[in-house]
């Protein structure tokens, strides 16, 4: 019975072949002259060599990814094996919008050198399904007749944009690239769980584009247009990510395969380390166990019953996983059996809990815990094999015994389950939800489990290594048998259970969703010392356990806050509710002015596409990445900052509702509505947690929250806008802003918005100027064009305007200032002009020309010279006095005295009665009033010095106005 | 009610007239601005510009008892009254605004919390509002250009904001006689500001004028005493007015050097109160005399007051701004100029002890008719700081004409070109 699963099952065998020779010192990167690669049962073995065309395991399994491999590399343990490929494409991995380009109908078996750089070339050896006949195609020739299936053709290169004429010299240095060998079967191309998940050298780093988020998102939602935000995305992200798909495809079905067990690789390479060591072995491992097991069934059980106790309830998580596993990823009909060790060799620890048969579905929780002990202790603990001890090394047995009775059950649930689901999308749904529920139980789990998961792992430690030792047993077929009990597991579990069933669940605790996952793969791999790895590990773990706590609480926190303000100073703000509800536009016009006004929130902002975009991704990417930064945004105002990270933030929102990036905290705050720069620390810690301190103590605890790893494993993105009013003398409030950042937990972004493009380098002293960074961006002004589509995208089809009017108002406000808001405000004046002078017949009830020529004389007109115009007699001689005294002067400046004077003769000349002094001080302080003149201040009496406000031609013109 | 009330109440309490005169548009677009405020919960901001005295109150207080008198806008209207010579800081008038929101973290007429706290909680109060539920909130900033100068502008800046945010709906109204307000304000205060700008410039020409003297001088109609009513309002008929060309002479005076209400409220009032029982009517004479009043050059009275020696000390430093051109003088150099006064052309006048003559000029300078132009004082001896005369030659003159027995070598020597 094992025989036949074990057969159904391809299995491969990864084997570096030839001297390693040193490829990276710094890396301790070893290179490889070929891979042998053997269906474990089956003597042939394929030998790779850099310089073939392999191929790759991707989502489409009909169509696995083609590349050429360029070059073999491992790390120092020779646990890792990677490779160096460049990738082709298949028409159906091009952007479906860019399809087109090709311009006529592709050979189906034609692919595409890829130019792109946005695809990580390094991959996983363990995922190369086998070798494959690429054909160079000169372009003018036609294509070969259909000759093998295994051969294909490449023409034309992609770089992303277009389809290019290949140069032949690209394609010169192949070596006779040997067509797949029939004993390496590519269908079905099962997962292998020695496929490891691909690890990310530090030579990943260097790669811009694609980061494990971004990989992990591309290969979660199979049509990358869905993973635009309400379409904003240009295409050449849309390409970047589908690119980015292909690569992560790979390591996606890897994490498919780990599943929650997925960080613990370090378990795996022992048992890689152990097959390598152990080459020409034919027997499988589980052949070998069910021998073993039966020898030594009756004298393990009594140890192994001791053992379960303390180790069951992690256990149970280990097992549970196979549901979710099994539903995982299926699109050809064939099973994936995607096992991880460290969850069989739990499994194998606890007879008991196998024992039991009501392992249901809700005990599908938390792996992550176990798995992460596990790894931690991996790390910990450096290899010593040595210690190997019997009883440990029974324990495992008696479920083997147990499986074997299970078995029988199996194969038409298998079934089952693989027409289940069909889409990868689905599956890959699933997967995530076998990763994300975990949370939950995390969140409940007290320090003392966690201990005994402690202590669990240390015996799969113990007992792995003792499986090195034991040569005999360790084989990868050993997975394949533990298979079938999983699926025993799930079937004895609810069988209505499906996947919608399991995507709620994930849903629930989609708060902590991938960071917990991504953050040790990614690490762990970073540093290749066993002791980094475990300090790094202990910090993730820490804080996945309080964050799981923090997130269960957060729902009932938020509403208890608000609930009886005893004291004044818990008072609820709010206005007093109106008893009449606001009365709802009436016509077209009122229409019209609510879409127009600032406050209404459009249902897309047009024209600042491109600083959109610009914000979102890095925003996004910070956020997918956990990492923090900062960005600098200066415009006048007016222009749409605010609102466009508004709008960013309104679009990241919606991906993390969808649970395309991972959830963020948004916060905003402003330096206009604080008091003080150092407010800032109170408002930012009051939006953080909700506490009200003291603006030092404040700051403190943020220093502390940022400098710490967070036990918020979200990150905040905090938007400060008029920064530049949180200056002050020490510019520590600012620093501070910015130096968080860069702290390695803080996982903080900060937008900062100003108006001036040169702030950084005015006010900013250099160790401030210099963490903010050079990410900046301005905000132009709006042309006159933009201001029209922002107005017409504004009203939306309610026909208020005459055209020539809309574009009389964008080209007036966009000469003068490039204000929206401006321009907003002026054509909600237009509509209001519009409606008075309806009353007259012949209006159309369109606001026209003439309205807006009225709203723009009221708006930008000086009202200097009307003021002038209206102006008393007496003032306006004043003024006039003013005037011939300065020209007397020949300055522009006289005291009261001196134009008092003037005034004098000129009422003489005009025929007026002379006013007194005190009347004319009052004439000259009402003039003062008014700013038409600046006056000195008034107790210096007549020797006040007098000034015009408005050039005197203005003066003269408005005087002769009146004459006339 | 007798009509000294009616007037005092209309002249000195700024009773609202039923309808504001001349102002007919601005009335109506600042009532539709603020009803679409009330009635649609539309944000908006406005600033009223006028001249001193040009009834920006008026017309608001008119405009808002006009709105109170809808049935729906009256209780659902929250007026915040502020004024920049009260609120001289963003923290009295956020205490202010609060304490007239009644918010809940007041309590009686003290508002809890600090500064800060009062921003927070009264932004996150309006905040929490939104357009459709909430009770619209008019802010009603009187000498709006003060508020400009509060630091950073916060408060404007933050009611400003709230009116271009989706928010609890607000109307902010400013009233400022300066029109170069919008200069005021910081660009990003600015951008926030709807520039929506409602100028009151009186074009009143002189027969709306005398018109308005009438009507402002008239008995309402509701006037309890008919045959008295009767009686006053033909004592002011037109007629009267023409027969009396030195009365509209008075009137014009006033008309052309200045138009605002308030100043011809005070010539009225003064006018008003020379009516007495025994004297039911308003004679010509009385406006005549409440206009000698009201043009009254206050300094030239001063120097009526003055004594022999203090004039002639005034005359002294007269004569060296002639000499000196303006330029600053000395107790010293009046000293002097008087003495030669005394030694040439004096006869009546004795010579006075230096002590008695410092006393003089001491009492001068106390009576701000001369100003010291050096700012401290305490370093230079008081002969010899440097002195202006805040008086025009004019202004002596006509003093030395009116003076009672003003002896004749001192008005010759006043006269007289130099010295």
């Amino acid at each position: 019975m094992v025989r036949y699963f074990t057969r159904l099952r391809v299995r491969r065998i990864y084997k570096w072949g030839g001297r390693p020779y040193i490829f990276d010192r710094k890396l301790k990167s070893y290179g490889f002259e070929y891979l042998n690669m053997s269906v474990e049962g089956q003597e042939a073995v394929t030998t790779v060599t850099p310089g073939q065309y392999i191929l790759i395991e991707g989502n489409d399994d009909e169509y696995p990814f083609v590349a050429k491999l360029l070059k073999f590399f491992g790390d120092e343990s020779h646990k890792q094996k990677k490779a160096l490929v460049q990738w082709f494409l298949r028409l159906s991995e091009v952007p479906q919008n860019k399809k087109l380009l090709l311009g006529r109908s592709p050979h189906p078996q034609e692919i595409f050198y890829y130019l792109g750089r946005a695809c990580d070339n390094e991959i996983n050896a363990e995922s190369i399904l086998g070798t494959v006949h690429v054909q160079h195609v000169p372009e003018d020739t036609p294509f070969p007749e259909p000759g093998t299936k295994d051969t294909l053709y490449v023409k034309l290169s992609w770089d992303t944009k277009a389809f290019n004429v290949l140069d032949p010299v690209l394609m010169q240095d192949t070596p006779a690239s040997t067509p797949p060998k029939p004993a390496l079967p590519l269908f079905p191309p099962c997962a292998s769980p020695t496929a490891t998940p691909v690890s990310r050298g530090p030579v990943r780093r260097a790669l811009p584009t694609p980061d494990p988020t971004v990989m992990r998102r591309a290969g979660s939602v199979s049509d990358t247009r869905a993973t635009m935000s309400a379409g904003k995305r240009s295409t050449l992200e849309a390409e970047s990510i589908h690119s980015a798909s292909k690569l992560s495809a790979s390591k996606i079905l890897s994490a498919k395969r780990r599943g929650s067990a997925a960080d613990t690789p370090g378990v795996r390479k022992k048992l890689q380390l152990s097959i390598g060591a152990s080459p020409g072995k034919k027997m499988t491992r589980a052949d070998v166990l069910c021998e073993l097991l039966d020898e030594e069934m009756e004298s393990e059980k009594v140890i192994s019953l001791k053992l379960s106790s303390s180790v069951s309830h992690s256990l149970q998580h280990g097992c549970s996983l196979s549901p979710m596993r099994s539903v995982c990823k299926t699109p050809n009909g064939q099973r994936r059996f995607p096992w991880k060790l460290s969850s069989i060799s739990l499994d194998r620890l606890s007879p008991t809990a196998l024992g039991e048969q009501d392992f249901s579905s809700d005990l599908l929780l938390a792996v992550i815990p176990l798995a992460l002990e596990d790894e931690v202790f991996e790390a910990g603990l450096p290899t010593d094999a040595g210690s190997a001890n019997t009883p440990k090394k029974r324990q495992a047995t008696p479920r083997r015994n147990y499986v074997r009775g299970q078995k029988a059950t199996t194969p038409s649930r298998r079934k089952e389950s693989a027409m289940a689901i069909r889409e990868p999308a689905l599956g890959v749904l699933a997967e995530e939800d076998s990763e994300d529920s975990p949370m939950q139980p995390i969140a409940l789990t007290p320090r003392s489990k966690r201990k005994s998961a402690q202590l669990v792992s240390l015996r799969i430690r113990k007992q792995l290594n003792l499986l090195d030792n034991t040569q005999e047993l360790i084989s990868d077929g050993d997975d394949d048998c533990f298979v079938p009990s999983k699926k025993d597991l799930q079937s004895s579990s609810d069988e209505e259970k499906t996947v919608s069933e399991e995507e709620t669940r994930g849903r629930n605790c989609k708060t902590s969703v991938r960071t917990p996952h991504k953050t040790p793969s990614k690490k762990a791999l970073q540093s290749s010392t066993d002791e980094e790895k475990s300090e790094e590990e202990t910090v993730v773990r820490k804080t996945r356990g309080r964050n799981g706590k923090t997130s269960a609480r957060t729902p009932c926190k938020t509403p208890s806050k608000k609930v009886t303000p005893s004291t004044p100073r818990h008072a609820t703000p709010s206005i007093p509710s109106r008893t009449v509800p606001a009365r709802q536009p009436g016509n077209i016009l009122d229409e019209a002015r609510a879409r127009l006004h600032v406050s209404s929130v459009p249902e897309s902002l047009p024209c600042r596409e491109q600083e959109f975009q610009d914000i979102y991704n890095f925003v996004e990417s910070k956020v997918m990445d956990g990492t923090g930064g900062c960005m600098y945004i200066s415009g006048v105002p007016g222009t749409g900052k605010t609102a466009t990270i508004h709008e960013v933030i309104r679009c990241l929102q919606h991906a993390s509702d969808m649970d395309e990036i991972p959830t963020f905290r948004f916060i905003e705050i402003n330096g206009m509505k604080m008091t003080d720069p150092h407010q800032a620390y109170v408002q930012i810690l009051q939006k953080l947690t909700d506490q009200k301190v003291t603006a030092d103590h404040a700051a403190a605890l943020l220093e502390k929250r940022f400098s710490n790893p967070a036990p918020k494993k979200e990150t905040t993105v905090l938007l400060v806008d008029e920064l530049d009013l949180l200056w002050t003398r020490k510019q520590n409030v600012m620093y501070n802003l910015f130096d968080w950042p860069t702290r390695r937990h803080a996982r903080l972004v900060v937008l900062t918005i100003a108006n001036t493009m040169d702030l950084p380098e005015r006010i900013m002293i250099n160790r401030v100027a210099s963490r903010l960074g050079l990410t900046r961006m301005s905000f132009q002004p709006y042309s006159f064009k933009q201001l029209q589509q922002i107005i017409t995208s504004r009203l939306n089809k309610v026909k208020a305007f005459e055209e020539d009017a809309l574009q009389l108002v964008s080209r007036k406000v966009a000469a003068l200032s490039g204000d929206a808001r401006r321009c907003l405000d002026i054509c909600r004046r237009a509509t209001e002009i519009c409606e008075h002078s309806a009353s007259h017949p012949s209006s159309t009830g369109l606001v026209r020309m003439s309205h807006v020529m009225e709203a723009l004389d009221e708006m930008f007109s000086s009202s200097y010279i009307t003021a002038i115009g209206c102006a008393s007699l007496q003032e306006q001689l004043f003024l006039r006095a003013v005037i011939a005294e300065f020209r007397r002067l020949g300055l522009e400046e006289a005291t009261f005295q001196q134009v008092f004077v003037q005034h004098r003769a000129l009422s003489r000349v005009e025929g007026l009665q002379p006013i007194s002094v005190s009347e004319g001080l009052a004439v000259c302080q009402r003039l003062g009033a008014c700013r038409l003149l600046l006056l000195e201040a008034s107790r210096l009496d007549m020797l006040q010095r007098v000034r015009l406000n408005v050039s005197q031609d203005d003066v003269l013109y408005a005087l002769k106005a009146v004459r006339d | 009610m007798s009509h000294g009330q009616h007037y005092s109440e209309r002249f000195c309490h700024q009773r609202l007239p039923e309808k504001p005169v001349g102002m007919e548009s601005q009335h109506k677009h600042l009532l539709e601005l603020l009803r679409r405020t009330a009635v649609h919960g539309e944000s908006n901001s406005v600033l009223i510009v006028g001249p001193r005295g040009s009834g920006k109150t008026m017309l608001l207080n008119c405009v808002l008892r006009e709105l109170l008198e809808v049935k729906d806008v009256n209780k659902n209207v929250l007026p915040v009254h502020l004024n920049g010579l009260l609120q001289t800081d963003d923290r009295i008038a956020l205490k202010e605004i609060t304490r007239q929101l009644n918010l809940e973290n007041v309590v009686g007429d003290k508002v809890f919390g600090s500064f800060a706290e009062n921003l927070a909680f009264l932004l996150e109060a309006l905040k929490k509002g939104d357009r459709s539920s909430s009770r619209p909130v008019l802010f009603i900033l009187d000498e709006f250009d003060l508020f400009a100068h509060h630091k950073n502008q916060t408060l404007l800046y933050n009611l400003l904001d709230v009116s271009q945010s989706a928010q609890a709906p607000v109307a902010v109204i400013g009233l400022t006689c300066r029109l170069d307000v919008l200069e005021l304000l910081e660009k990003r205060v600015k951008s926030r500001f709807s520039h929506r700008q409602i100028h009151l410039l009186s074009s009143l020409s002189f027969i709306q004028y005398l018109d308005n003297v009438r009507s402002q001088l008239s008995l309402p109609q509701d006037f309890p005493d008919t045959k008295f009513y009767d009686e006053w309002n033909d004592s002011i008929k037109v007629r009267h007015f023409s027969s009396y060309p030195q009365l509209v002479d008075v009137l014009q005076r006033h008309y052309n050097s200045s138009k605002d209400f308030r100043s011809l409220h005070l010539l009225l009032m003064l006018a008003l109160s020379r009516v007495s029982a025994s004297k039911p009517a308003i004679k010509p004479t009385d406006l005549l005399e409440a206009s000698r009043v009201c043009m009254v050059d206050s300094k030239a009275n001063i120097l009526h007051g003055l004594s022999i020696l203090e004039l002639c000390l005034i005359i002294a430093m007269k004569h060296l701004n002639d000499i000196y051109e303006g330029e600053p003088f000395n107790f010293q150099m009046v000293h002097n100029e008087f003495k030669k006064f005394l030694q040439r052309k004096s006869h009546s006048i004795h010579n006075f002890d230096k002590p008695v003559v410092m006393k003089a000029f001491e009492h001068l300078q106390q009576l701000e008719l001369i100003k010291s132009m050096d700012s401290s004082t305490a370093k230079i001896q008081k002969e010899y700081q440097l002195m202006k005369l805040l008086l025009d030659h004019s202004q002596i003159m006509e003093a030395l004409q009116k003076y009672p027995q003003c002896p004749t070598d001192v008005k010759q020597w006043a006269m007289s070109a130099f010295g």
